[in-house]
């Protein structure tokens, strides 16, 4: 396929597909490595990188092997990235595919929801629900979900907007097929390579809200996850700054791997004029 | 004239190469052609045949990845294929200017008309801005624009396409260039206005003696306006000479085919037509409404008014009409795309405008359509097969006689039923008109309307598909519905004919009456503004014969 | 004027937009599990449930939720946000006290941003594909991926802690209480961090935004037209790119609000500044539901005069919209 041999040609997407190798190598391989809960407490604490062969990125405030932590927290940030993205990417082409489709008053009834979303600061909405709901796994992940909707929901919204005047579809109409043939069968498959790439760009910002969350101890205590060890990181960050400063770097990795993924099958999936 | 005037520009062996994984290596390849002053050169060719490409070489406009590979630009003494950027920027504008297809994208929204115009007295001249204002009043005066002061106070989208392509005019003018390059300023116009541009190229390159390269694909116009012509095909100039040779002797073959394509006005002998009416609109009105604020201050357009026309069993009748006339709300209305405000639609009997959308459904067999463009009216996700099967198999055939029902319908058109395997994206324009139709004939319609099927088609293609349909018409006995813009079409194919302006029908008849003898003003200037009309008239080739 | 009239009808339409929030969170808020009387009564250190009885009768809270929500929207609309039971103020005058540092940080993070993402996006644009395009690319991607409040902990390691130039935290100097130029200038010194940290990612979507929408301008027919004219590329720049380029940025200044707001909450929360940011994560901790209630109606108010004042800069900007009205 050409859109395969495209993506394969930038040096910048075929580094981001590498990084987000390692991640999930890394995701995969963390109880192989590390055969101990990450939680449970490893040795002493505030241990420098790279001056234990026992602990390679040292230990946290309370004695747990930072690597370790590294290794699950990948798993933490795919699986709530993954996700919520997934929420977010369902509820928008829903509510985009009938909003664009059938115009009139629907139209009117779910952009006023999306805007009313939109109009909230979705940090701010997270916090209110993180405050209703609790913070588990589940709960944080669900929340995600449902701030990010918005986005996709216009962009859905958009595709389906220019779409249902496409000949195509009229030529649909005319043949006598139903609403919904035409909007599964006809639109959709042909507004989906957009939203798909939209979608590294959400899981991006997914990534990077659940850490926001962790960092301010609002989301799951009991997992590794990278925001949590930021957060603890935070007590320390006078001298030993490295407890913060790895699983940023690690946030930072993921989600650069992820935008330079989206942007690659962006530009391969619409060869057009890359910067010309 | 009995010496040749002196050559302003000539060009000397030209060659611009394409960029690896274009469908040819150049794009033009040793073209040669002079312009002397105070002479209209036409280069024709259709879509493909270099002739943009060449005009935006000489004024070194191409895009990076064509560049320039052989020969000379000979203007004024200086290689222009040689010059450095500087040197082309004193040239462009006040030596050589150009004016563009597109008025709406060619000028910058944002800014006003004058404030554009200006702009090329500010880069070229030392005047000041009072100055400036003048001569740019004095300009818009020269192209006729209605009402200079508003205009040059007005920005590009609030003047009609014919006043931007006047004021695209002026600003080119403005430095009395040696040369003005037109690269299809008509084509996106409509008729009407294209004549009266026409006209006033016409008129000014009379007047200030300007070389004018004028680019086009429709030998009307060539007819219309040239002194002499040169053909290109795929990149080479396969024909050059005065406009009357070119015209009435052509030596090429190539040349002799697109002038053989080229629809004469008059129509064929009148056919029989049947007693039995098929189709009957009566009385159908559509208005839209748009924006409004709580239901005050919409903008109200009465796209269709009152309309009533008939058609007979296996008759055609074309409904013909600039932009904005009503005729593709009417196509649309009689498919039921769009539900009509008023009026029957009646179709074997049943009122079509009062149908339900499930009965529509169930009924949309009996009526189908053929659409404009060629590029978004087939799903470029489906094969060609599929496109065509998909209409029987909702109404209950089962996939695997759709399928092979659809390929018998490929070879009806024209197609080898073996590339039916393929997607949209690897047939040509022509090509994907075809199975437009193999889809729209794959439910057996009784009535077909081509709503301006072949209008985004070149004019050798197009005279194919007018044949192809000719053919099926007789064979299927189909009733037909032609919506056009182009009278020269509609003489060709259809048996009667209705004149729309702004949502009415102002004439109709058969084709050979209103052709003949206009009685509607509205006609009479239609079919006056007709480029190079009275060699439409002349020239006896048609589709049927 | 059309163009004050068109903007009045978007905010006209924005009223059903600010109920439905108000209203949705209201019904949200519903849910938690404790109210306020349930934290009152924690900070009192507890309590009988006659107690208990008596408080929520005097703050409504034992109507039904209609009822309630009733109140509440009566309240509002002669801007009554309620009363704080963990500040012990009206909620009305604590948020009005945490406006100005927020509001100071996001003009100032809105600008950096804006004027530098212009800046790189135009140099990026003009040599696209050679180096100073890639490099800017690159930066801008990382700045995108780079997490805000990670970036302000490293920015406080870096600049407070081994430096020294600037101070870890904090709004003001408040040892040493200044006025005039001194306190702007230190209040200025307090903000840099801060105003960089939040301004990263959105330099880098301005940033990129810019970049693309140059590119496709630099593409379009009337650029074409001025180089026929015989304009040098950077009048052509300068003349017809650069004003046309810049509505869609306009536009996602709007878009971003929001988002800026969100950001910071985190932002104020590293760097210790009494920002409504701030002010919205003590709520939650501390189950202020009345107050966090308070934030959402002035973030909400916030992002519509940010909108307000975007659509009538892009109706001056841009022609064609005002011939719509």
């Amino acid at each position: 396929m050409d859109a395969v041999k495209r993506y394969f040609r930038s040096p910048a997407a075929v580094t981001g597909l590498v990084l987000l190798l390692i991640v999930v190598a890394m995701a995969l391989s963390a109880s192989w490595f590390y055969p101990r809960e990450p939680l449970a407490l490893a040795g002493r604490p505030l241990i420098w990188p790279f001056s234990n062969p026992r602990f390679l990125l040292g230990t946290d405030n309370s004695g747990r092997d930072i690597a370790a932590q590294i290794l699950y927290g990948a798993r933490i940030s795919l699986l709530i990235g993954g996700v919520a993205t997934a929420i977010a990417i369902a509820i928008g082409i829903l509510i985009g595919a009938f909003a664009g489709y059938y115009g009139g008053w629907v139209d009117n009834v779910l952009m006023r929801i999306t805007e009313a979303f939109q109009t909230l600061p979705n940090f701010v909405l997270l916090l209110v629900l993180v405050a209703v709901f609790g913070s588990t796994l589940t709960t944080v992940t669900i929340a995600v979900g449902v701030v990010s909707w918005p986005a996709p929901a216009r962009l859905t919204r958009a595709e389906f907007l220019s779409l249902r005047n496409r000949e195509f579809v009229q030529a649909g109409r005319t043949l006598g097929m139903r609403d919904i043939q035409l909007i599964l069968g006809e639109i959709l498959p042909n507004a989906l390579p957009p939203i798909i790439v939209y979608a590294s760009v959400i899981m991006a910002v997914a990534i990077l809200l659940e850490s926001a969350l962790a960092f301010l101890r609002l989301s799951d205590p009991n997992v590794a996850s990278w925001g949590n060890l930021i957060g603890l990181g935070r007590d320390v960050l006078r001298v030993q700054w490295y407890v913060s400063a790895i699983p940023g770097i690690a946030i930072l990795v993921t989600v650069l791997a992820v935008s330079l993924v989206g942007q690659g099958l962006n530009d391969a999936l619409n060869p057009r004029l890359k910067g010309r | 004239m009995n010496q040749p005037a002196p050559a302003i520009l000539t060009i000397e062996g030209l060659g611009v190469r394409l960029p690896a994984g274009a469908d040819r290596s150049h794009a033009v390849s040793g073209a040669s052609l002079s312009i002397a002053a105070n002479e209209i050169l036409c280069v024709v060719g259709e879509s493909g045949s270099g002739k943009s490409v060449m005009a935006n070489a000489i004024m070194r406009l191409l895009p990076n990845e064509v560049s320039i590979d052989a020969g000379r630009v000979m203007f004024e003494g200086r290689d222009l294929a040689a010059a450095t950027t500087a040197e082309m920027r004193a040239v462009r504008g006040a030596g050589i200017a150009m004016i563009f297809q597109e008025p709406m994208t060619a000028l910058n929204p944002l800014r006003t008309i004058g404030d554009q115009i200006g702009e090329m007295f500010s880069i070229h001249t030392e005047l000041s801005s009072t100055a400036i204002r003048e001569k740019v009043l004095a300009l818009l005066q020269d192209v006729r624009i209605p009402d200079p002061e508003s205009a040059a106070k007005a920005y590009p989208h609030e003047l009609s396409g014919g006043q931007r392509q006047r004021a695209m005019i002026a600003m080119a003018l403005a430095l009395d260039p040696r040369l003005l390059i037109a690269d299809e300023p008509t084509t996106a116009l409509d008729v009407t206005t294209q004549a009266q541009i026409l006209t006033l190229i016409r008129e000014l390159q009379k007047r200030k003696k300007t070389a004018v390269l004028f680019i086009t694909h429709d030998f009307g116009v060539v007819a219309e306006i040239a002194d002499r012509v040169a053909v290109m095909q795929h990149g080479h100039i396969v024909e050059q000479g005065d406009a009357a040779s070119v015209l009435y002797r052509p030596q090429h073959p190539y040349t002799r085919q697109l002038i053989a394509a080229v629809p004469p006005l008059t129509a064929p002998p009148p056919r029989k037509l049947s007693d039995d009416i098929i189709l009957s609109i009566g009385n159908v009105s559509r208005t839209f409404r748009t924006g409004g604020f709580l239901g005050r201050g919409a903008r109200v357009t009465h796209a269709v008014k009152n309309v009533s026309l008939k058609l007979p069993r296996g008759a055609t009748l074309g409904i013909v009409g600039e932009s904005g006339s009503g005729k593709s709300t009417l196509a649309r209305c009689i498919v039921r795309l769009i539900d009509p405000d008023a009026g029957a639609i009646v179709l074997e009997g049943k009122d079509w405008a009062k149908l339900t959308r499930e009965e529509v459904r169930r009924e949309t067999r009996h009526i189908q359509m053929v659409f404009q463009d060629p590029f978004s009216s087939l799903n470029p996700r489906r094969k060609a097969a599929d496109l065509v099967a998909q209409g029987p198999i909702v109404h209950g055939t089962p996939r695997a006689q759709a399928i092979a029902d659809a390929k018998e319908l490929f070879a009806l058109v024209g197609l080898d039923p073996s590339a039916s395997d393929r997607f949209p994206h690897e047939f040509s324009g022509g090509q994907r008109q075809r199975i437009g139709l193999a889809r729209a004939l794959a439910l057996r319609p009784e009535v077909l309307v081509a709503d301006e099927a072949v209008s985004a088609l070149d004019v050798s293609v197009q005279a194919q598909v007018l044949k192809l349909l000719a053919g099926l018409r007789e064979r299927l006995g189909l009733s037909i519905v032609f919506i056009t813009h182009d009278l020269r079409v509609a003489a060709q194919i259809c048996d009667l004919v209705a004149v729309m302006k702004d949502g009415e029908v102002v004439e109709q008849g058969l084709a050979g009456e209103v052709f003949g003898r206009p009685q509607h003003p509205y006609t009479q200037a239609l079919l006056d503004s007709i480029p190079g009309g009275e060699f439409a008239r002349k020239h006896e080739t048609s589709v049927f014969t | 004027m059309r163009i004050l009239r068109l903007a009045g009808r978007r905010l006209a339409a924005s009223i059903p937009t600010l109920a439905l929030i108000l209203i949705g969170v209201f019904l949200l808020l519903q849910f938690a599990p404790g109210d306020t009387v349930d934290a009152m009564m924690a900070q009192m250190g507890g309590g009988d449930a006659a107690t208990a009885k008596e408080l929520r009768k005097f703050y409504g809270l034992d109507l039904s939720i209609p009822a309630q929500l009733g109140n509440y929207l009566w309240r509002l609309i002669r801007l009554d946000l309620g009363f704080s039971s963990i500040y012990g103020k009206p909620v009305a005058s604590v948020i009005l006290e945490r406006l100005p540092p927020t509001i100071l940080l996001m003009t100032a993070s809105l600008s950096f941003a804006f004027f530098f993402g212009i800046v790189f996006g135009v140099i990026a644009a003009r040599g696209v594909n050679k180096w100073p395009d890639t490099v800017i690319s690159i930066l801008g991607l990382i700045f995108y991926a780079t997490p805000s409040f990670w970036f302000g902990l490293m920015a406080i390691v870096v600049f407070s802690i081994y430096l020294q130039w600037l101070p870890a935290g904090g709004f003001e100097n408040i040892g040493e209480l200044q006025t005039g130029i001194g306190r702007t200038l230190d209040i200025a010194r307090h903000l840099v961090l801060p105003t960089l940290t939040l301004g990263l990612i959105f330099l880098a979507i301005y940033l990129r935004i810019m970049r693309a929408s140059m590119l496709e301008v630099l593409n379009l027919d009337y650029v074409r037209t001025a180089r026929a004219k015989g304009l040098d590329e950077t009048r052509v720049v300068i003349r017809h790119v650069l004003r046309n380029a810049l509505l869609p940025m306009v536009t996602l200044i709007g878009l971003q609000a929001g988002t800026m707001l969100g950001g910071s909450v985190v932002v104020e929360s590293v760097f210790s500044l009494p920002g409504l940011g701030r002010l919205a994560y003590e709520s939650v901790v501390q189950r202020d539901l009345n107050t966090l209630l308070g934030i959402v109606f002035v973030s909400a108010l916030l992002v519509i005069s940010v909108n307000f004042a975007v659509d009538l800069v892009y109706a001056r900007l841009d022609p064609r919209i005002s011939a719509e009205g």
